[in-house]
C-alpha cells in the first residue's frame, strides 16, 4: 500500500508544480539554515578531550590585594603567579599536574635556508603531553628531572617536523631558537584540541604550539611570553615574570583521577591558600576555584555568543518555513477534497488518508532534505571561507549528514500532520453531492 | 466596505487564516530583532577610530636575537623610515589598533596604591606621536622634547616618573567630571604624580567594540618604544600606501638585516579584518531576513491564490449581483490587511519578548520602540504586495465563468 502512496504522492507533485518546488525549496531552505548553524555550534561547543574532561582541573588563586576592586566571592585573577604555580608544581598533590604559558620565539630554519620566524611556543612542565593526550609520531616529552635542570630540549610539531625536516625522525637534531640550539626529542602527531582548552588566553580557537619546551628552561634563556598578564602593582618591566611578581601570567591545571581526589584537592588548595595569607602573601579571604574542562570553557564563555545566536536565527527561520509548508499543504489537501471524497466512498478508512497524506508529506521531506544537505553543504563552504578564527575548523561529519536529512524527514511530517488530518476529516457524502 | 462579510468568510477557514497570522507574527517578530541587530552591529562598524585610518601603514619586527641597543636601532630604522619618498610622518607606537594586542593601564587621583582606579588604553608614543595619528587636540598641547622618555629606562625602573600624558575626551570627562582637566594630576604611571598636558577629541581603543566601560577610555604617554615591543607607523598619501609600505620594509631590511616581520599592513586593512565578523553577520542577518519575506510573500501568495479558487462560485455571484473588480480586488486585500494587522499586532509582542530574552542572555539593550512601527510597516507592505497578483486574478474572474463550474 505504501508504494501506491509513494505513487500518488508523485502524481500530486506533478500536477501542482509550482506550489511542490515552493514547498521544497522552503523545506530545504530552512533545514539548510539550521544545519549550518548547527554544525558550527556542534564543532565549537565539543568536549576537547571527552575521555578526561571530567579529570582535568583548572586551578584559581585569588593572589591580588585587598584594594585592586575588591568583592567579596569575587571571581579570582584568570591565571596564577609563577609563585604559587611552582609551589602547587612542587608540592604536587595531584595525579599530574602543569604549569605553563605560551609564547612565541624566533626560529631560525638551518637546513632549509629559510627567513627566520616567529614560532609559536608553549612553555610547560613535564606532564603536558600526557596530561592532555598529546600523540607521539617520534620519542615522547622531556621528565621532571628535564624541569628541574632546565633542559635544552625540545618536542615539535608534526607539521613544524614537515616543514624543516621533511618529516623525517628528526630526533636528536638541534634546533636553533633565537640565540640557543635545542635539541629535539620528540614529534607529535597532528594534534589540535578544539577549543584550545587549555590555555583560552591566546584566543579560545588558537592554534596549537609548534615548539614544546619546558617552563624553566624558557624563562632561564628569557623566551617571550605571550598571552595575559595581571599586575596589581607597579613592577619593573623585565621583572613582570619573576619569582615574586605581583603578576598573574601562568595557566595551571591538576589531573585528578576520582572524585574524592578531587574534592581532597580542593581542601589542599584552600589549605595552600589560608597559608599563604598567614604569611602575609595573601591579603583576600581564601577563594579558590578547581573547574573541570566544561565547566570552565563553560565559565569563560567561549563559545563565541554569535553562535548561539545564528543558532536560534536558524530555528525561528525553520519555524517560518514550517508554518509556510503547513498552509500549502492544507490549501493542496482541500483541494483535493473531490478525490478524498471518492477515495472514502470507495471504502477506505479515515487513517487510510491520513497515511497517505504523510507518506506524501514524508517524501517532499525526504527530497527536501537532500536538497538541504546540498545548500547545507554549500553554507558550510561559505562559514569556512569567513575570517573568524574557528572558520577552517567547522566541517560536516556523518553524524551531522544523517542530522539533517532526520530534520527534514522530522520537520516536514510535523508539518504534514495537520493538513492530514484535515484531509481524513472531509465528509465523502458532502463531496460527492458538489462535484 | 464591509467587513462583515470578510470576518464570516474567515471564521469557516480558522486553520488557513491562523497559519497565515502566525507566519506574519513570526516574521515580525524576527525581523524587528534582526534589523535592531543590523543596526547595531553596523553602529560597531563605523565607530570612528579618531586618527587617519585611510593613509597609515603599520610595520612590526622582531630581532632574532638579543639586540645590544634596541633603542639605537629603532632611531637608526626612523631616520630610514622618515627618508622613504612620500612619508610624511613617522612614529613608533607600543600598539596598533585593531592590531590584536592590548595593553592597559589604570589611573587614579590619589598617590594611594589601593584607592580604586579607572583603566584605560595605555599607548606609547614616541615624537611626532599626534600628526602621525593625525589626532585631533581639542585641548592643551602635544608633548614637548624633554617630557619623551626611553621606554627600556622608564619600564625597567618602578621608581621613575613620567611627567605628562595626553588622554582622550571620553576619559577626561570620567576623571574630571565638569573640570578643566588640563594641568591636572594622575598617579598609576611609574611613581609620583603625571600631568595632564592635553586632550583629544578621539582615540579608540586597540581592541574596541566591547561592552565594558573602560573600552572608551584611552591615553598617550610619552614613551618611546623600542622596535621590539613596537610597530612603526607611517603616515602618507592614501595613494601611497602601497609603494610606501614596500619602500619601507625594504628600509628595514637595510638598517637591521634579518629580523622577522610580524605584521605589515595599511590601517583601513587592519579595521577591515577586525570588524569582518560583524560584517559577516550583518550579511547574515540581512539574508535571514529577505529570506524570511520572501518565505512569507510565497506563503501567502499560495494560500490566497487556494482561496481565490475556492471562492470562485461566491466571486461570480457578487459579480453577476453587480460587484465591480475593483470591489473584487479590495475584497482580498482587505482580507490580507486584516491577518497581517493581527499578525504584526502579535509579532509585536513577541519580539518584545524575544527581545527580553536577548538581553538576558546576550547583554543586549532593550529593542527600541522606533523599530516595531518599521517592522509593522514593512510586513504590511509585504502582505499588500503579495496578495495583489490572486487578488486581481480573482477580480479578473467573469460572472459566468464562476456560474458555469
Amino acid at each position: 500500500m505504501l508504494g501506491h502512496y509513494f505513487e500518488l504522492a508523485l502524481r500530486s507533485f506533478k500536477s501542482s508544480r509550482g506550489l511542490t518546488i515552493l514547498m521544497l525549496l522552503t523545506i530545504a531552505i530552512g533545514v539548510a539554515a539550521c544545519m549550518t548553524t548547527l554544525t558550527v555550534y556542534y564543532v565549537l561547543s565539543r568536549d576537547p578531550i571527552p575521555a578526561k574532561s571530567h579529570q582535568l582541573y583548572n586551578i584559581q588563586l585569588d593572589a591580588q590585594r585587598l584594594g585592586n576592586g575588591f568583592q567579596p566571592g569575587g571571581e579570582p585573577t584568570f591565571q596564577l603567579t609563577r609563585f604559587d604555580a611552582e609551589a602547587l608544581l612542587r608540592e604536587a598533590r595531584a595525579d599530574k599536574q602543569v604549569m605553563m604559558t605560551g609564547g612565541g620565539v624566533a626560529l631560525t630554519p638551518e637546513q632549509s635556508g629559510e627567513r627566520p620566524f616567529t614560532a609559536r611556543a608553549r612553555y610547560a612542565s613535564a606532564d603536558f603531553f600526557a596530561m592532555f593526550e598529546a600523540p607521539f609520531l617520534y620519542g615522547g616529552g622531556w621528565s621532571k628531572a628535564d624541569d628541574d635542570s632546565e633542559a635544552r630540549v625540545v618536542v615539535i610539531s608534526r607539521e613544524l617536523n614537515e616543514r624543516l625536516f621533511g618529516g623525517i625522525d628528526s630526533r636528536g637534531k638541534m634546533l636553533r631558537l633565537r640565540d640557543k640550539e635545542l635539541r629535539i626529542i620528540g614529534v607529535l602527531d597532528r594534534w589540535h584540541p578544539v577549543p584550545h582548552f587549555f590555555d583560552i588566553s591566546l584566543g579560545s580557537y588558537a592554534r596549537t604550539a609548534e615548539v614544546f619546551l619546558p617552563f624553566s628552561t624558557a624563562i632561564t634563556l628569557k623566551f617571550s611570553s605571550w598571552g595575559n598578564f595581571n599586575c596589581w602593582a607597579s613592577v619593573a618591566a623585565p621583572e613582570v615574570r619573576g619569582l615574586s611578581a605581583p603578576c598573574a601570567w601562568v595557566q595551571y591545571w591538576a589531573q585528578l583521577n576520582t572524585p574524592a581526589k578531587a574534592s581532597a584537592y580542593l581542601d589542599y588548595l584552600k589549605q595552600y591558600s589560608d597559608q599563604q595569607r598567614s604569611a602575609g602573601r595573601f591579603e583576600r579571604p581564601t577563594n579558590v576555584r578547581m573547574r573541570s574542562v566544561m565547566e570552565w570553557l563553560k565559565v569563560q564563555q567561549v563559545l563565541p555568543s554569535d553562535v548561539s545566536l545564528q543558532l536560534w536565527l536558524a530555528f525561528g527561520f525553520l519555524a517560518v518555513c514550517l508554518t509556510n509548508t503547513v498552509g500549502l499543504q492544507l490549501a493542496k489537501a482541500l483541494r483535493r477534497s473531490g478525490e478524498i471524497g471518492v477515495r472514502r466512498a470507495l471504502g477506505a478508512p479515515k487513517r487510510e488518508i491520513f497515511v497517505q497524506f504523510l507518506v506524501e508529506a514524508g517524501s517532499l521531506g525526504l527530497v527536501g532534505g537532500l536538497l538541504g544537505l546540498a545548500l547545507t553543504g554549500l553554507g558550510i563552504w561559505a562559514v569556512r571561507q569567513g575570517s573568524s578564527d574557528y572558520a577552517k575548523l567547522v566541517q560536516m561529519d556523518v553524524a551531522m549528514l544523517a542530522t539533517t536529512l532526520g530534520l527534514a524527514l522530522l520537520a516536514s511530517l510535523f508539518a504534514g500532520l495537520l493538513p492530514a488530518w484535515r484531509a481524513a476529516q472531509v465528509q465523502p457524502a458532502l463531496q460527492l453531492k458538489t462535484q | 466596505m464591509d467587513l462583515l462579510p470578510i470576518l464570516a468568510t474567515l471564521k469557516r477557514h480558522k486553520t488557513a487564516a491562523g497559519l497565515i497570522v502566525l507566519q506574519v507574527g513570526l516574521t515580525c517578530a524576527i525581523v524587528c530583532n534582526a534589523l535592531f541587530l543590523i543596526m547595531q552591529r553596523l553602529d560597531r562598524i563605523d565607530e570612528p577610530s579618531g586618527m587617519a585610518d585611510q593613509e597609515l601603514v603599520a610595520i612590526s619586527t622582531t630581532g632574532v636575537g638579543p639586540s645590544q641597543n634596541p633603542e639605537a636601532q629603532t632611531r637608526e630604522d626612523l631616520q630610514a623610515l622618515r627618508a622613504v619618498p612620500g612619508v610624511q610622518h613617522v612614529s613608533v607606537i607600543n600598539q596598533v589598533p585593531y592590531g590584536g594586542q592590548l595593553s592597559m593601564s589604570s589611573l587614579r587621583l590619589v598617590q594611594d596604591e589601593n584607592a580604586p582606579g579607572v583603566s584605560a588604553a595605555a599607548y606609547n608614543g614616541s615624537e611626532q606621536w599626534l600628526q602621525t595619528l593625525g589626532l585631533k587636540l581639542v585641548a592643551g598641547r602635544d608633548f614637548e622634547a624633554g617630557e619623551y622618555v626611553d621606554d627600556g629606562a622608564f619600564s625597567a625602573d618602578p621608581d621613575s616618573k613620567l611627567a605628562a600624558l595626553v588622554i582622550n575626551r571620553a576619559l577626561a570627562e570620567r576623571l574630571f567630571p565638569g573640570l578643566d582637566p588640563i594641568g591636572q594630576q594622575v598617579y598609576g604611571l611609574g611613581s609620583g604624580p603625571t600631568r595632564i598636558v592635553g586632550v583629544v577629541e578621539r582615540l579608540i581603543s586597540p581592541h574596541p567594540g566591547g561592552n565594558e566601560e573602560m573600552n572608551r577610555y584611552s591615553m598617550v604617554m610619552p614613551v618611546r618604544q623600542s622596535f621590539r615591543g613596537g610597530a612603526y607607523l607611517l603616515r602618507c598619501a592614501a595613494a601611497d600606501r602601497d609603494r610606501v609600505l614596500k619602500a619601507g620594509i625594504a628600509a628595514l631590511d637595510k638598517t637591521g638585516p634579518g629580523r622577522i616581520l610580524r605584521e605589515q599592513k595599511t590601517l583601513s586593512e587592519l579595521r577591515a579584518a577586525y570588524y569582518a565578523t560583524d560584517r559577516n553577520m550583518v550579511l547574515l542577518l540581512v539574508g535571514v531576513c529577505l529570506a524570511l519575506m520572501v518565505v512569507t510573500a510565497f506563503g501567502i501568495v499560495g494560500l490566497a491564490s487556494f482561496w481565490v479558487q475556492q471562492r470562485t462560485r461566491m466571486i461570480g455571484t457578487r459579480r453577476a449581483l453587480g460587484a465591480t473588480r475593483g470591489q473584487i480586488l479590495r475584497y482580498f486585500q482587505a482580507e490580507n490587511f486584516l491577518l497581517s494587522g493581527l499578525g504584526i499586532v502579535l509579532g509585536m509582542a513577541a519580539a518584545y519578548g524575544i527581545s527580553l530574552l536577548l538581553m538576558q542572555n546576550y547583554e543586549m539593550p532593550r529593542l527600541p520602540w522606533s523599530y516595531l512601527p518599521v517592522g509593522a510597516l514593512v510586513l504590511c507592505a509585504l502582505g499588500q504586495l503579495a496578495v495583489l497578483a490572486p487578488a486581481r486574478r480573482a477580480a479578473a474572474l467573469p460572472p459566468v465563468a464562476a456560474l458555469r463550474s
